[in-house]
């Protein structure tokens, strides 16, 4: 009782997304809805990191590019299978994040950051000057992945749920990941580095491991992306985008893992109201930030658990 | 003569200009208590980290059982069995007291890169948290968070989590250093209790419990050992007294 009462905001909004559908949406709320859950399956892997490992990535956009751009760079060899893409670009953004990790993660603090940022950076200028795959202008992929060579990804039910599944399969790997004895290093190392020294473990592996997986996840969220979208441009891996995770995992609370989800709806719904406002959209979303970073520590997780802890 | 569990031979360190140890030789024995006294900034602290591999020195070297582990860092050093607690408490806040110290069971028992099954029902790192916890007297507090105990309960738990690394050596930097006069009878009990099975190399400040558990005493000043011997000896020795005992009576 007590799991199900700790989880019931989390399970909630799966029950949401499984059930939008029923309501009868139109094709736009379709794709909102997706990209919300795919954003949230990069959020909750840029989660693990910020709040269960303590690594404030700036470039985790990258790694969502590496998937987008392994789905570009087989279409154009002419595999199109889900069965293969995924395995192989979640095991490109794998090893970028190994490759550029293991020397990142030997910085802490703000060097870490720019190093992430730093390598990120050159991720988005070497996507940028590749002429085969459009360069600055993207790629565009003129069908879905295939699964198995069925083409079932082109209804947009079926991409709907198989985005919600992807996104409750990376929420309970997530959780069980921290909850692990691996999870438990890397937690008491986010708080105090010196206490796992002294207890005989380094650190460094268990983040880079860390790293690598959530670069793994990451590169998952850029295949769904880009079958989302049907497209793949260098943008992906810009900056902003890893500024724009880096907002969600804040904004929705580090203390939570589905604090990365809320954060993903609440970005995707603000992005959409403030923008019918004005273009300068981001002029009212910067200082929304500053605003729940400061009144409401917890993010948007902690503010409802607070709230469903008063009500019993 | 038996081979000390631990043996520290001439370490040097120097902050700038600043000799902090200076030509520092010292030896533990297993199953014997050895006290390093010296009044503030004598370099004690710096002393610890040395022999835990928290600092390097300049020169000199760590053997412990019988091994160079002088360029060896911190945590492999805890692997080997040396274990350290911290002058400045040094807990995971955010974790209760019986998940602090199941940390180090985990640690010493197989492999941390285990991914798939919740620690908290890891049995057997439970059951020896559970008995570093007793023998400390702290399993009452067990599901509290760290960040929430008592001063002196924060020491007990970094007792507790040091026995948990199933050490040979423990080095104590301040193990009484703000407990109160029950929490510091309680330890000095412990920590006399501890002696049957660990060599311990222990800093501390209060006097009254140094004489009453240590087997042997090196008193350090300006980072030089300026004597070392029995109890009795060091509170006899008339350089001792000058330069750091002064007019006090130590018992």
């Amino acid at each position: 009782m007590t799991y199900l009462r700790r989880d019931l905001v989390p399970l909630l909004v799966f029950a949401l997304f499984a059930l939008a559908p029923l309501a009868g949406l139109a094709s736009y709320e379709f794709t909102q809805l997706a990209r919300i859950m795919i954003l949230g399956i990069a959020a909750l892997s840029l989660s693990l990191l910020v709040g269960g490992a303590g690594l404030i990535s700036f470039g985790h956009a990258a790694a969502i590019g590496f998937g987008a751009y392994a789905v570009a760079i087989l279409d154009a060899q002419n595999i199109a299978d889900a069965a293969i893409v995924i395995p192989v670009a979640m095991l490109a953004a794998a090893l970028f994040s190994l490759a550029t990790g293991a020397v990142a993660i030997r910085s802490s603090g703000v060097h870490f950051i720019m190093m992430t940022l730093a390598f990120a950076q050159m991720a988005y200028f070497t996507a940028s000057s590749l002429a085969a795959y459009g360069g600055d202008d993207g790629y565009t992929l003129y069908a879905r992945s295939s699964v198995f060579g069925s083409a079932v990804l082109q209804d947009r039910l079926v991409f709907h749920y198989a985005c919600l599944a992807l996104l409750l399969l990376t929420w309970l790997f997530c959780r069980m990941l921290l909850a692990s004895r691996f999870g438990r290093v890397l937690r008491a190392a986010r708080e105090n580095a010196q206490r796992v020294q002294a207890v005989g473990l380094e650190p460094y592996p268990y983040r880079l491991v860390a790293y690598t997986i959530a670069g793994a996840i990451g590169g998952l969220a850029g295949v769904l992306l880009a079958n989302a979208t049907e497209f793949v441009s260098p943008a992906y891996l810009s900056w902003q985008r890893s500024g724009e995770l880096l907002f969600m995992v804040i904004l929705g609370g580090v203390g939570r893992l589905h604090g990365a989800i809320l954060g993903a709806i609440a970005y995707v719904v603000l992005e959409e109201r403030l923008a019918g406002l004005t273009e300068h959209w981001r002029l009212i979303f910067g200082p929304l930030l500053i605003l729940a970073v400061l009144f409401f520590r917890g993010g948007l997780a902690g503010l409802l658990e607070a709230r469903s802890r008063r009500h019993g | 003569m038996a081979e000390a569990l631990l043996r520290v031979e001439s370490l040097h360190k120097r902050f700038g200009g600043l000799a902090v140890t200076d030509d520092v030789s010292l030896a533990v024995q297993p199953c014997e208590i050895h006290a390093v006294i010296g009044p503030n900034g004598a370099g004690k602290t710096t002393l610890i980290h040395q022999v835990s591999g928290t600092l390097q020195p300049d020169s000199g070297r760590v053997i412990f059982a019988g091994r160079d582990v002088t360029r060896e860092p911190l945590a492999r050093r805890v692997r080997g069995g040396l274990a350290r607690s911290f002058q400045i408490t040094c807990v995971v806040p955010g974790f209760t007291t019986l998940e602090n110290v199941a940390l180090a069971a985990q640690a010493r028992s197989g492999s941390c890169f285990r991914f798939l099954r919740p620690a908290s029902r890891d049995a057997a790192a439970n059951a020896a948290a559970e008995a570093a916890l007793q023998e400390v007297g702290l399993l009452a507090r067990a599901a509290t968070p760290a960040g929430l105990l008592s001063h002196g309960e924060k020491r007990q738990l970094e007792l507790a989590i040091a026995l948990a690394t199933r050490p040979r050596l423990l080095l104590l930097d301040e193990p009484l250093a703000g407990a109160g006069p029950e929490e510091t009878a309680r330890l000095v009990a412990l920590l006399s209790r501890l002696r049957a099975q660990y060599g311990i190399l222990l800093v501390e400040h209060d006097m009254q419990a140094v004489f009453a558990l240590a087997d042997r005493i090196s008193v350090l000043v300006q980072g030089r050992v300026i004597a070392s011997g029995a109890p009795a000896a060091i509170r006899a020795d008339a350089q001792v007294r000058a330069a750091y005992l002064g007019e006090e009576e130590p018992c």
